[in-house]
């Protein structure tokens, strides 16, 4: 131990690059794999673009569980839920978006975007209410819960909806690509980038600036004490749940927008995904998330052009080879 | 009391219960002649087998498994593909079992000593991404697994149902190769839960049932615990994969929607939870009823949803549509958490205790 005097600053704490490493060096790695720089390029903005969009999913059930303790099964449902939702504006409103005009279209856009988000919203509101909050500190209750819920939600969603995939085309101004030399890069992917981005800077802004994100963090390293020195944990978690479900909601349109169709069990399929990206980034922690989800997304990228055979399994492959690196994800935050 | 292990139901009304269902179940092929019965019959004992080996798992060291299907899957499909590669002989079964049941316990030992050794909460997720991309590749392998059509085969001579053993005009009754396939299912899914209870009743199972109260005491006075829910898994996993067996050789067929979905572990999940975890016998009693309602009130839910339509109702036809059967049972399945975390085992214990 090294003594410190009153005046001296307080030490920094460390910085681990490793993990944010991680990602720049499997996509340089993969330069002579892939061969030719355009579709390098090609492939590497495709997951890039492909993990902002998992990321903005994922983001919510990280905190929930860093934050509460609280493993929600059915995080899916507010993916499905959101996309369904956005349909309800966008489906009649599919004139205006087949004009070719990028303000039209974003017009419409995005308050299909900012309704789905709300539903979403309102929807965790209900889910925490009705099915989380009895089943407190129980993890077998709130995952068979929670699970219970998932179903409910996509049964419901077929009930109303229908069974079958509604196509839901992109918007004229965003279809077709962007040429720069011999590299064709989508234009819909570089929206997604640019919204993942938003989302992961105002997440860590939020977190890392304001009075709230200081006690959101507090709270996930230490509840108790966070408790004990007056504030409200439970409504503030209550705040982290229904702006992770909204979050889920706006993935959940843009995914839907990526794939260009919409069906009920989107939700439960993504699901997966996204355990695998927060178990990858270490449960509670917002950057580690965001390096899964692009680890996840190059991963299926790269081995779906490279060995395609292999692309079923290599999220599991990842998973396995990040946990016996760090037992406990890239960025171990919480004591649990 | 030596064939339950020391561990009877210890209510009244439980016991004449199990009773009940055990003989309705042992003369099924005498009362009820005809395939459906049979048919029904025969789920519910291989989902009573599949059922107590998970309640091994969530019952009794509080573990959330999304895997058990896949399990029961492998078990499925070690029959189906012996059977189809190798024709209906005798030798293809064993194979099939020579080759399924250690396969099952390895894929358990791998997902246990990955998942279990770093923390529970990871398990349940695990489980659940190791599970799906197995259904994935069993849809994709289809040189192998047939895709999505599946694997149908033939038994072996004994087993099918042309096979007529003792004649109608002998006993009044025909004992053909169906009937005895039936029994074959029947006692095989017995001797599994009793099985069963036998570990969860040995000092083994105390020391599960310590993990799941508080499992940092229990490593605290001296219990490896990966190494116990490791093996629990595994002995989950083969019974699960017997029970998978039993269902290939029944259907004579395995395909992704009888041995694979995802339906099938929520049916799994609803049934332990209805049935009472951490009892064994809750699995009996939640099968009978599941597959019960399954197979006759789908019926009524159509009738419903006629009705509902017929009278000008708006979205209730939809609602009561038969496909939407697992609507119904989710919130059925959320109710039961909530309300009945014990089970109907839990209940009737609870109310016998209460009256002494």
């Amino acid at each position: 131990m090294t003594d410190l005097a009153a005046s001296d600053p307080l030490p920094k704490p460390k910085r681990d690059v490793a993990p944010v490493l991680l990602p720049v060096a499997l996509a340089l790695v993969m330069i002579p794999f892939v061969g030719s720089t355009s579709s390098w390029v090609t492939l590497t903005i495709a997951s890039l673009a492909m993990g902002m969009m998992i990321f903005i999913m994922a983001s919510g059930l990280t905190l929930v569980f860093g934050l509460m303790d609280v493993l929600n099964f059915g995080h899916g449902a507010f993916i499905a839920v959101g996309a369904y939702i956005a349909t309800l504006i966008l489906l009649p409103l599919a004139g205006s978006l087949q004009a070719d005009s990028l303000w039209l279209n974003l017009a419409v856009l995005a308050p299909a975007a900012l309704l789905a988000m709300a539903a979403s919203g309102v929807l965790g509101l209900v889910v925490e209410r009705v099915l989380v909050l009895p089943v407190y500190g129980q993890h077998l209750k709130q995952i068979l819960m929670t699970t219970g819920g998932l179903i409910v939600a996509e049964q419901m969603l077929y009930a109303l909806w229908g069974p079958q995939i509604i196509p839901l085309p992109l918007p004229a101004s965003l279809r077709g690509s962007v040429i720069i030399g011999d590299i064709a890069i989508a234009k819909y992917r570089l929206l997604a980038m640019l919204v993942g981005l938003v989302v992961y800077v105002a997440i860590e802004l939020t977190l890392n600036r304001t009075k709230i994100g200081l006690l959101i963090r507090a709270g996930v390293e230490n509840r108790e004490m966070v408790e004990a020195l007056g504030y409200r944990i439970r409504r503030l978690f209550l705040g982290v749940f229904m702006t992770g479900s909204a979050l889920a909601g706006l993935g959940g349109v843009m995914w839907a927008l990526y794939r260009e169709q919409v069906h009920a069990s989107m939700g439960g399929d993504l699901t997966v995904l996204i355990f695998i990206v927060i178990i990858i980034g270490g449960l509670g922690s917002i950057s580690g998330c965001f390096i899964g989800a692009l680890l996840v997304a190059m991963v299926a990228n790269y081995g779906g052009f490279l060995v395609p055979k292999l692309a079923l399994v290599s999220n599991i492959l990842l998973m396995v080879a990040i946990l016996m690196w760090r037992p406990r994800g890239l960025y171990a935050v919480t004591s649990r | 009391m030596m064939i339950l292990s020391g561990d009877p139901p210890r209510s009244r009304v439980l016991s004449i219960l199990l009773v009940v269902i055990i003989l309705a179940l042992a003369a099924t092929p005498f009362l009820f002649p005809g395939a459906k019965a049979m048919n029904v019959a025969a789920q519910i004992c291989i989902f009573a087998a599949l059922v107590a080996s998970y309640d091994l798992l969530l019952g009794y060291t509080g573990s959330v498994s999304f895997a058990h299907t896949m399990f029961y899957g492998i078990g499925s499909y070690a029959i189906a593909i012996a059977l189809y590669s190798m024709g209906p002989v005798w030798a293809a079964v064993a194979t099939g079992i020579a080759v399924g049941l250690p396969l099952a316990a390895l894929l358990a030992l791998a997902i246990g000593l990955f998942s279990l050794r770093v923390a529970a909460i990871f398990f349940a997720m695990v489980t659940l991404a190791v599970a799906s991309a197995f259904q994935v590749l069993a849809s994709q392998l289809s040189w192998l697994t047939g895709g999505e059509d599946g694997r149908s085969f033939q038994l072996p001579e004994l087993l099918r149902p042309g096979t007529v053993l003792i004649s109608k005009s002998l006993i009044g009754f025909e004992l053909n190769g169906r009937v005895l396939t039936y029994y074959l299912v029947l006692i095989a899914a017995a001797t599994m839960i009793l099985c069963l209870l036998r570990v969860v009743n040995s000092p083994f199972g105390r020391v599960l049932q310590a993990i799941r109260e508080n499992r940092f005491r229990a490593e605290a006075l001296g219990f490896r615990t990966v190494f116990h829910l490791t093996y629990a898994n595994c002995i989950a996993a083969l019974v699960a994969a017997g029970a998978g067996m039993l269902n290939a050789l029944w259907l004579r067929y395995a395909g992704p929607d009888t041995s694979l979905s995802f339906t099938i572990m929520l049916d799994i999940l609803l049934m332990v939870v209805i049935g009472g975890m951490g009892t064994i016998y809750g699995a009996i009693i939640g099968a009978s009823i599941f597959i019960l309602a399954q197979n006759y009130l789908q019926a009524l839910m159509g009738a419903a949803s006629k009705a509902a339509a017929d009278a000008g109702l708006p979205l209730l036809p939809g609602l009561l549509h038969p496909d939407r059967w697992l609507l119904w049972l989710g919130l059925l399945f959320i109710a039961s958490v909530y309300f009945f975390p014990t089970g109907v085992v839990g209940r009737l214990r609870g109310a016998g205790s209460a009256k002494h």
